[in-house]
């Protein structure tokens, strides 16, 4: 089972697309893209269609999706957490 | 799964333009012909009133955007005959003459002078004419490049852009080579993505004027905005599904143009575009706004992805929903016509999922009615431009 996927090997944060996902589950990932597979282990319970992050990101840094730039770290977050509005940011408007 | 010498069976019109669906519509040039308009069509079955809010004291480029999608709507192939009812008769001919030179049956009926009754038993007379006589057109056989496909997505989450968005992508780049009229937009959902489209851009020439329309509503978003829009863009729906930057949602929005299709034209909004291609539209992301837009300007059939579970329909353009979120799927079936769920458990490859929706497109085009027909979903939204006079 894919519990997320990423687009591009290059990505910092992925998708998950299963219900369920609690902190502390081995979770299997596939970056579509290039059809591999990879594992992480969830460090927060996160909700399907929720981002998890795939490495330790610092604030300021840009996070990385698609291959692209979809925005700024605004708050730390440490690899297998939840990534979203409350530690990520647009960079426009 | 298509090729060259696919066909579907549809109706061809007066001026050789390719239809699907039959409509006959009591179309009111004002917010006050809804009321006659909605009681024609509650006399005449078959027929269909299309209600909308606006019509009256606007002026410039909101007025030429009104009655472009006014004439444009009632111009589109899906459309056999058209009843016009507007308030005075200088708008209501205005509107009739251009529908007028597509070569199909158009009426108009002014109100001042005649009041509802009145208006309402001579317009039912014509509408009943009408109905009759479209009930007798029979569909017939059309290669599949006559079918114009448009897309847009609505209530997205990150299923779309790794699910249901790529499988429109893939439709789009086996419909791209047919010859078929396609078109994408979402002017303000590009943001984050414009270099993207831009070097997809046929010539220069296009990307020019698709960078014109994208730096002209950037601006229009600067002068408007009070905060990031950070509570717009991405909606509350998009950040409950999971996306989080506009950024985001726009990287996930362009996979509906596909890894292969150029954009071969620009049209404002309500447009029609002049030769086969993917044709971006400036429009709105509001769904209802951007389908209403699709239909002014030709298109017979729609693509809609969605992630959380968009419920859009358009009166006269079937809407077809594609979906790869599991939950949604599961949660909001009836609205659902094409799941690719499977997509993310690498049980259905992009190639297939672009298949299945193409099946459920002929469906749709020889007549199978989609979920949000079936539903009754007919949101008909104009586009406004700013304030009336």
């Amino acid at each position: 089972m894919n519990h997320f996927v990423l687009h591009d090997a290059a990505d910092t944060v992925a998708v998950v697309v299963v219900e369920g996902i609690k902190s502390g589950m081995e979770l299997n990932g596939w970056i579509m893209d290039d059809n591999r597979h990879i594992k992480i282990t969830a460090g927060a319970d996160i909700p399907i269609g929720h981002k998890i992050a795939l490495k330790d990101m610092k604030t300021g840094d840009t996070v990385i999706k698609y291959g692209v730039d979809i925005g700024k770290v605004v708050k730390d977050i440490k690899l297998g957490e939840h990534a979203h509005v409350h530690n990520i940011k647009t960079k426009r408007w | 799964m298509i090729d060259k010498n696919t066909t579907f069976m549809g109706y061809r019109r007066e001026n050789k333009r390719v239809g699907v669906r039959n409509h006959v519509i009591i179309l009111p040039v004002d917010d006050l012909s809804n009321a006659a308009c909605e009681a024609v069509a509650h006399n005449i079955k078959g027929t269909m009133a299309i209600p909308h809010p606006y019509g009256r004291l606007q002026f410039g480029a909101d007025l030429d955007l009104h009655f472009r999608t006014l004439i444009g709507t009632g111009s589109n192939p899906n459309v056999a005959a058209v009843v016009v009812i507007g308030i005075e008769d200088a708008w209501t001919k205005k509107i009739v003459d251009a529908i007028a030179t597509t070569g199909k049956p158009v009426v108009g009926f002014g109100i001042e002078g005649y009041g509802d009754h009145e208006t309402i038993k001579r317009a039912s007379k014509m509408a009943k004419e009408y109905v009759q006589w479209a009930s007798e057109i029979q569909r017939v056989e059309c290669p599949i490049h006559e079918l114009w496909v448009s897309t847009k997505c609505g209530e997205s989450d990150t299923t779309s852009g790794c699910g249901a968005n790529p499988t429109v992508g893939a439709a789009f780049d086996k419909l791209h080579p047919l010859g078929n009229y396609l078109c994408f937009g979402e002017t303000s959902e590009i943001t984050g993505g414009e270099s993207i489209v831009a070097a997809r851009c046929a010539n220069d020439k296009v990307r020019d004027q698709f960078m014109f329309m994208f730096n002209r509503y950037q601006d229009l978003i600067n002068r408007h905005k009070t905060s990031d829009l950070s509570d717009s863009q991405p909606t509350k729906g998009n950040i409950a599904g999971g996306l989080t930057t506009i950024e985001e949602k726009a990287l996930g929005n362009i996979q509906k143009i596909g890894k292969k299709c150029t954009v071969d034209g620009v049209i404002d909004k309500a447009e029609m575009p002049t030769h086969p291609g993917l044709w971006f539209m400036d429009s709105s992301s509001a769904a209802a706004e951007m389908v209403t837009l699709c239909a002014a300007s030709g298109f017979a059939v729609h693509f809609f992805p969605t992630g959380q579970g968009n419920v859009i329909g358009n009166p006269i353009l079937p809407v077809i929903k594609i979906c790869a979120n599991p939950r949604t799927v599961r949660l909001m079936p009836e609205h659902v016509d094409v799941d690719t769920s499977a997509l993310l458990q690498s049980e259905l490859t992009l190639e297939g999922a672009g298949d299945k929706l193409l099946e459920c497109m002929l469906r749709t085009a020889n007549g199978r009615l989609t979920s949000a027909e079936a539903l009754g979903h007919r949101e008909f939204v104009l586009t406004r431009l700013y304030e009336s006079a």
